[in-house]
């Protein structure tokens, strides 16, 4: 079985982010969507830490030590944007001013429930970080994740195990292996990647799937 | 005539008493006021609460304050980050406490705090074991949490430019929490990378007007940040 490369989730989720929308990418593999849409296409990244137009990754001359993304990687900012505090930043996500906000995830469960910050009950010192934020505040929420962990368990899930960042905040998840909305009745199958059969997918997830007709 | 600018760190940690409550700019080292760190590590002010977005890296700064054991307790949302190798220590050993608060309630609940707002209710973290104990409430058809407004004794914040009445602007993602914690404190005390006269601000400019400062001592900035 073929699956997507993490280069090719970049891609396909940054196809279906239209022109126009106000998008925060979350830390790890997210970050990865904006290098696939075009500078051409506006639409505007925002970073927790109080930047609103956030650019590309700087060329060594640009490089600037101020100017750094919720990641702590140095960006650049694009024409048109703008630095705020870090109230008026959070306002932006919590006030439902995103369109989109695209996190990784360790669970997601087919209520649409999300776990991505603590791996246990009794982690020694969880770091929460604005994924609280970002779940309950942004417009529409996705996930971008492997399908299943490095030992082979499946992250979509009937209920999470890990505590959970959101109840019932995540709309859509991208996998190596699909592309997947949350729906009343659970996860329906919107696309597979190239090679993946519907029983191979079904045999990766521990939930139940729909798969369109 | 009003003259914020202070001449010495002694003045500008002048009164800081043990117990207080200090709310520490930054994001990361960005608009970490690392001077005012070592100044307050001078004082010896000790069993005090920290408000920070991380818990300290390395063994300098926040994490030097740790690990002299001056800090009871540390309120943040992300302490685990590279090298926060003297919070994590003092963690599993039981000789800090630890609040962790999602970061825009973090940041909330200072806003809050400097605009004499007592508490409010938030959709973030409902449903989490982080709303465990709080009170909800069901608010226009949403799930709500209520959290409390976040006071500072002291805020030491950096800010790059600043007058004598205290008005300051920031550098770009070096602004992150300071220029709300400098509204939350009963104290504010800035070090600024520039002393500029009063009047060579461009109003339209000033992110913290200096209403909300006490005392600006100026601290060229150093390495990477020169």
């Amino acid at each position: 079985m073929t699956s997507w490369t993490r280069a090719e989730m970049a891609a396909r989720i940054a196809a279906d982010i239209p022109e126009g929308w106000y998008v925060n990418l979350g830390i790890g593999m997210p970050t990865l969507v904006a290098d696939h849409v075009p500078l051409d296409r506006e639409v505007i990244f925002h970073s927790e830490n109080g930047v609103l137009g956030m650019g590309p990754a700087p060329s060594p001359e640009e490089a600037d030590p101020w100017l750094i993304n919720a990641g702590k990687q140095q960006v650049t900012l694009r024409t048109g944007g703008s630095y705020v505090h870090h109230a008026d930043s959070f306002a932006m996500i919590r006030g439902g001013h995103l369109d989109l906000c695209v996190l990784g995830g360790f669970e997601v469960a087919e209520n649409g429930d999300l776990a991505n910050w603590a791996t246990s009950d009794n982690d020694t010192s969880p770091a929460v970080g604005g994924a609280m934020d970002l779940a309950a505040g942004a417009r529409q929420l996705w996930v971008m994740m492997e399908h299943t962990t490095k030992d082979g368990r499946s992250k979509l899930v009937h209920r999470c195990g890990y505590p959970l960042t959101a109840p019932a905040c995540v709309q859509r998840v991208y996998t190596n292996l699909a592309v997947l909305d949350v729906t009343e009745t659970g996860f329906r199958v919107v696309e597979l990647a190239p090679g993946v059969t519907p029983e191979a997918l079904t045999a990766a997830t521990a939930a139940e799937l729909e798969f369109a007709s | 005539m009003i003259d914020k600018t202070v001449r010495s760190m002694a003045e500008a940690m002048d009164g800081i008493k043990d117990g207080s409550t200090v709310l520490l700019g930054g994001f990361g080292s960005v608009g970490q006021p690392d001077a005012l760190l070592d100044g307050l590590i001078e004082t010896g002010a000790t069993d005090l609460v920290v408000v920070a977005n991380n818990a300290g890296s390395g063994r300098v700064g926040l994490a030097k304050l740790m690990e002299l054991g001056r800090v009871r307790r540390i309120i943040c949302s992300f302490p685990r980050s590279q090298g926060s190798v003297v919070f994590e220590e003092l963690y599993r050993t039981g000789k800090i406490e630890l609040e962790i608060v999602p970061q825009g309630t973090m940041a909330e609940r200072m806003r809050a705090a400097g605009a004499g707002v007592g508490a409010f209710f938030t959709p973030t973290s409902y449903g989490t074991k982080l709303a465990e104990g709080k009170e909800a409430r069901e608010i226009n058809g949403r799930w709500q949490v209520l959290e409390y407004a976040l006071h500072g004794d002291i805020a030491l914040v950096e800010a790059w430019e600043a007058d004598r009445w205290g008005n300051l602007t920031y550098n770009k993602s070096g602004r992150n929490f300071n220029a709300v914690m400098a509204t939350a404190a009963k104290t504010t005390i800035v070090q600024a990378h520039h002393i500029v006269p009063l009047g060579a601000l461009d109003p339209e400019a000033v992110a913290t007007p200096g209403i909300f400062v006490d005392r600006v001592l100026h601290v060229p900035g150093t390495g990477v940040f020169a």
